[in-house]
């Protein structure tokens, strides 16, 4: 038995680093400490419906002979959609960016169906932010608007925010929490105050707080579905408070107004600013989503959606980003990592995905992986191959690899590493 | 390899060689005294050889550049760099990626660059673009004048711990040197406020800007760091500041021995005279005539350049005033426990009363300061200028003529408060040399850079120009094009550029300091580090550290602590 | 018949489902549902448990009915994302790269005799090779 402690989950975009994993003599994931439940499910899962061998065409290779396929298919593309990579390392996000940049195709992340509409809002107005330390230490007044912790990121509250012991608020009894969702869920249970809102308009809530905040009349009796009295009080909290942070989720980007409503937020924490202290932080989902973003910033000037068939790289969502390529049947090829599309983009574009020649790369079977013409199985980051992932807040932590990959397997940067010479070779560079 | 450049005009200051014709011997990676004759020769007659660029205060990789990338894609969309058989492809103009930014430098031949500041918790990321930087030898500062851990042993006088602690965060992250950003302004920036004096008291750590300069540049001293105290002084961007950052050099300067022991950056930003925008003047008179006479300070410009930028500092407070003047839109975050940064996309304007005198501000601080090996050439990339326009500026120092024909354009009641037109002191290549590598390279203790000695790291840049024949005052024009697109810039013994295009790419090695202090003291402040972990940090201590192999190349810096 | 506005997204059980295996009955049992605020499931007669037919301008998908937990919510329905949910998502991003997942109008019944497909049934039906 051996336990490895100070473990970087490869869950959601918490990436606590505090776990304790223990490992029997077979190299068995036998039990995690610190862990929420989707971390010890995925910590015990890790030979559950996995992937041992390459196919093509549903029929097993070898890996040579799967990463030949999967080349042959990229290189005779004329404009490949290279997709996923949020739950996989920034080592191998990269090899995936020079890829797409060697191919001429598009490559993006899951940002495009998630987060999206926050980059979109940041490049309008900006973003006031901060470490999930600093909303430890500082923050009085935590705020959780169209995002549910308790269901998407069950240590949010206690590893940072409401319950967290910081250096100036030690404990829930020392801090507000106020949730602003269309349902009463359980993290809105949890709060001093629930604000409903009506589905849909977060932009008029936000534009409303705006008004109030500096002590503007607003002309109605309610917005959203809140009385403009309860606009009001809230607004003073926000107002008084010695610290606030914001963070927020899929409620305000998938609801009606997407980016407008990111905008409008950024804009209410920057007003705020000219009162007391104010951050906002997006709830990213997966563990990387923030990491494959920013690699693809730094080299391409672009966090998602980006078009290398004009040699250099172009951004323009709606236009480069992939539910919208492929509802528009422009791509001729995908390449999948880390990230199961079939199982979270609308079906009228998953059928589209079926039938051009689809290569997935992934430890785990996944809805992508039953359908994939070609499938290369990976190791599992953080558990089985080492790598760079960044935090909710862009905060870089070292995945550790704790156990070998089954025999044979590589890990996703080898993989992209050998597809990327072998697609040279046939192009003949 | 072996590479002969033959008969170049020399400019070698650090071995005072002053335009000399001579030949310079390059064999695997090294200047050396003689090539044997199967070497690759370089007819560098009727041009000037110098070392290679070393560029001590840039802000080009790590979080906050890269929040400046991601919010700037229309500063993208007006710059595409489209791939080539030898070069990725890129963007960008105030905020390029990666391996463009290498790509342009080298192509100015400059060969060394420092990033300017990153906090510690976000090196990782810092050291990750960095070893994305292709053509460059790297390193970078750590941002550590607001941090908690020293602020809190600097509050309670221990500064034996506090500097055991800067000894461990340097190896940790992997960092080259102390930099401090308006210190004591960025911890109050925490609760929305700022200091407005280095005198003004921190709570709740009872501290004041100039005990924590005083403390950490006493720090620099134990440790025995290769540089010195890098610092944004408080105050920056408001009339009257030049006051702030004479306090502020002379807040340390019973501490100094011999040498320098206080770098002030971008004193343009903190060279206002004047009680408000509408009477701002410039303090280069009063603070050049205090560099001239106090031997401890170093300073570079953060010359301004007309045009488009992305302004982008650790100075939170700063980044919101600027925010508030302009309206432009506004990304800032803050780091738990150590630091915060803001970002402004910003226009200096010619017909600007206000971005006229900040221009006139660099220029005049050049020109007044009369030791060209405390003087360094910057613009503070993105915040000044683009590094693109150094070329600019190096020909506003040689030629006045290129400085009248630029005064002519600016704002008129500007022009008529500056002390800029009466000054008619021109540099010489030599002087350039000075400000450009040689003094650049010394001031960062880089031993095998700035200069061209035996032993020298090869890396040279050789300019098409003929210094003998040229008329530096009235010829500005070609000195400029010919300093943007160097005939050649060879890195470690290899030629990476040819008339201004990129011929080969190479990588670079980061620099770090591994301090060593007595292992009792270490040993001594470890568990408590733990505890200031486990209170103030969301990463566990044992996750903090960078190894040594996560730097693509890393260029270990051993140095001994007194302590 | 309940009209309704659906949004679909997170929960704690799918995101387990993730990691146990996207093929197992946990999965299934944890995502092919839909929650609907308690008085709304009376007033149309649909009882926890029942399987229900979910019509969107998108498309239908066939799911197990559950009372929410999360009430008050009248007229809202949530979904957990998934393969059942993407059944009845929209493809269009109005230029912005995000499709259709929240705010989608749609109507539910009781369909008794519907079996709710298991993930691999439903890939065959929907993606089977013509």
């Amino acid at each position: 038995m051996r336990t490895i402690t100070d473990v970087v989950c490869p869950v959601c975009g918490c990436l606590c680093d505090d776990l304790e994993v223990h490992i029997d003599d077979n190299d068995q994931i036998v039990k995690v400490k610190n862990a929420c439940n989707s971390s010890i499910a995925k910590f015990t899962s890790v030979m559950k419906e996995r992937i041992l061998k390459p196919r093509v065409h549903g029929k097993e290779v070898s890996l040579d002979e799967a990463i030949d396929e999967a080349a042959k298919i990229l290189a005779n593309s004329k404009f490949p959609l290279l997709y996923g990579w949020s739950t996989t390392t920034v080592e191998a996000t990269k090899k995936g960016i020079l890829l797409a940049e060697l191919l001429g195709g598009v490559i993006d992340n899951t940002s495009s169906v998630c987060h999206g509409p926050t980059v979109l809002g940041i490049q309008e107005a900006g973003v006031i932010t901060g470490t999930l330390g600093d909303v430890k230490n500082r923050a009085d007044l935590i705020i959780y608007w169209g995002s549910n912790p308790l269901e998407s990121h069950q240590m949010h509250l206690t590893r940072y925010s409401y319950m967290s012991k910081g250096r100036f608020y030690k404990s829930k009894k020392e801090r507000t929490m106020v949730v602003v969702d269309v349902r009463k869920t359980r993290t809105a249970r949890l709060a001093n105050k629930f604000i409903q809102i009506r589905p849909g308009e977060d932009f008029e809530l936000a534009a409303a707080l705006r008004m109030a905040i500096k002590g503007q009349v607003i002309e109605q009796e309610e917005v959203a579905g809140v009385p403009v009295s309860e606009i009001e009080k809230f607004a003073d909290m926000l107002i008084s408070a010695r610290h606030g942070v914001i963070f927020f989720g899929m409620g305000v980007t998938m609801s009606e107004g997407k980016f407008a409503n990111i905008e409008q937020l950024v804009r209410l924490v920057q007003d705020l600013n000219g009162f007391t202290k104010f951050i906002m932080i997006p709830m990213r989902g997966h563990y990387n989503v923030k990491g494959s973003g920013s690699v693809l910033d730094w080299i391409t000037g672009y966090p998602f959606g980006v078009d290398f068939s004009r040699e250099y790289p172009f951004y323009n969502p709606g236009d480069t980003t992939s539910v919208d390529i492929l509802r528009r049947k422009e791509c001729d090829s995908a390449l999948v990592v880390a990230s199961d599309p079939v199982a979270h983009f609308p079906i009228s574009v998953i059928k589209y995905l079926k039938k051009i020649p689809l290569i997935a790369i992934d430890p785990h079977e996944s809805a992508t992986t039953k359908i994939a013409d070609v499938v290369i199985p990976t190791a599992i980051a953080g558990i089985e191959a080492e790598g760079t992932a960044y935090r909710m807040d862009a905060v870089p932590l070292k995945l550790k690899k704790l156990i070998e990959p089954p025999e044979g397997i590589l890990t996703d940067e080898e993989v992209l590493e050998r597809i990327y010479e072998r697609v040279k070779e046939i192009k003949g560079d | 390899m072996e590479i002969l450049i033959k008969n170049g005009f020399v400019f070698d200051p650090t071995n005072n060689i002053d335009g000399d014709v001579m030949d310079i011997h390059i064999r695997d990676g090294k200047i050396v005294q003689e090539v044997s004759e199967s070497a690759k020769v370089i007819d560098a007659k009727g041009k000037i050889v110098m070392p290679g660029g070393v560029d001590i205060h840039t802000h080009i990789a790590g979080a906050k550049i890269n929040a400046a990338r991601l919010f700037r894609p229309e500063d993208h969309y007006r710059r595409v760099v489209p791939k080539t058989k030898l070069t990725h492809s890129g963007v960008g103009y105030s905020t390029p990626t990666s391996y463009i930014t290498g790509y342009r430098y080298a192509r100015l031949g400059y060969t060394t660059v420092i990033e300017a500041a990153s906090p510690p918790l976000e090196t990782r990321h810092t050291h990750e673009e960095l070893n994305d930087l292709p053509m460059l030898d790297k390193a970078t500062y750590i941002v550590l004048g607001n941090n908690w851990t020293i602020l809190d042993y600097l509050s309670e006088g221990d500064l034996e711990k506090a500097a055991a602690y800067v000894s461990w965060v340097l190896k940790a992250v992997k960092g080259y040197g102390i930099k401090i950003v308006n210190p004591g302004g960025v911890e109050l920036w925490g609760w929305g406020r700022n200091v407005d004096s280095i005198d003004d008291t921190v709570e709740p750590f009872n501290l004041t800007p100039r005990e924590i300069l005083r403390g950490l540049a006493k720090i620099n001293t134990m440790l025995d760091l290769p540089h010195t105290i890098h610092v944004h002084s408080n105050n920056l961007g408001k009339p009257g500041n030049a006051y702030t950052t004479y306090q502020t050099m002379d807040a340390v300067s019973d501490l100094a021995g011999s040498n320098p022991n206080i770098h002030i950056t971008h004193i343009q930003f903190t060279g206002y005279a004047g009680d408000d925008w509408l009477s701002l003047r410039s303090g280069a008179e009063k603070l050049s005539k205090y560099i001239n006479m106090h031997k401890h300070v170093t300073f570079d410009l953060g010359q301004v350049i007309f045009g488009d930028t992305t302004t982008m500092t650790a100075d939170g407070p700063f980044q919101y005033i600027l925010y508030n003047l302009t309206h432009n839109k506004w990304t800032g975050g803050e780091v738990e426990a150590e630091a915060s940064s803001g970002i402004v996309p910003y226009s200096y304007k010619k017909k600007n009363y206000v971005n006229s005198i900040q221009w006139a501000i660099g220029l005049e601080m050049a020109l007044m300061v009369k030791d060209p090996w405390r003087t360094f050439m910057t613009t503070d990339h993105p915040n000044g200028g683009n590094f693109l326009e150094y070329p600019r500026v190096i020909t506003w120092l040689m030629s006045t003529l290129a400085r009248e024909r630029s005064l002519k354009k600016i704002n008129k009641r500007a022009r008529k408060r500056l002390a800029l037109p009466t000054l008619d002191r021109e540099y010489s290549f030599y002087e350039i040399a000075i400000i450009t590598r040689a003094a650049t390279a010394k001031a960062l203790s880089m031993k095998n850079k700035g200069h061209l000695g035996i032993g020298a790291d090869a890396d040279v840049a050789i300019y098409d120009i003929n210094p003998e024949t040229i008329n530096q005052t009235n010829d500005y024009l070609k000195i400029r094009k010919a300093l943007r697109h160097a005939a050649y810039t060879i890195k470690g013994g290899e030629i990476v550029v040819k008339d201004g295009e990129i011929v080969q790419v190479v990588d670079g090695e980061t620099y770090w300091v591994d301090s060593k202090i007595r292992d009792e003291l270490m040993q001594s402040v470890i568990p408590e580090l733990k505890e200031k972990f486990k209170q103030y940090y969301t990463v566990s201590f044992n996750n903090f550290p960078i190894a040594e192999k996560e730097l693509l190349h890393s260029r270990r810096i051993q140095r001994k602590g007194k302590i | 018949m309940l009209k309704a506005t659906l949004i679909t997204g997170r929960t704690m059980h799918q995101g387990m489902g993730l990691e146990y295996g996207k093929f197992s009955e946990f999965y299934k049992e944890k995502v092919a549902i839909i929650f609907i605020d308690p008085e709304d499931l009376e007033k149309s007669n649909i009882q926890h448990g029942d399987t229900v037919r979910v019509k969107t301008p998108y498309g239908e998908t066939v799911v197990v009915a559950q009372k929410s937990k999360e009430a008050p919510h009248k007229g809202l329905v949530f979904m957990p994302y998934g393969p059942w949910a993407n059944l009845i998502s929209g493809a269009e991003t109005n230029g912005t790269g995000m499709p259709h997942f929240k705010g989608i109008p749609c109507e539910i019944e009781r369909a008794p005799n519907s079996k709710v497909l298991d993930l691999e049934a439903l890939l065959m039906q929907y993606l089977g090779d013509e």
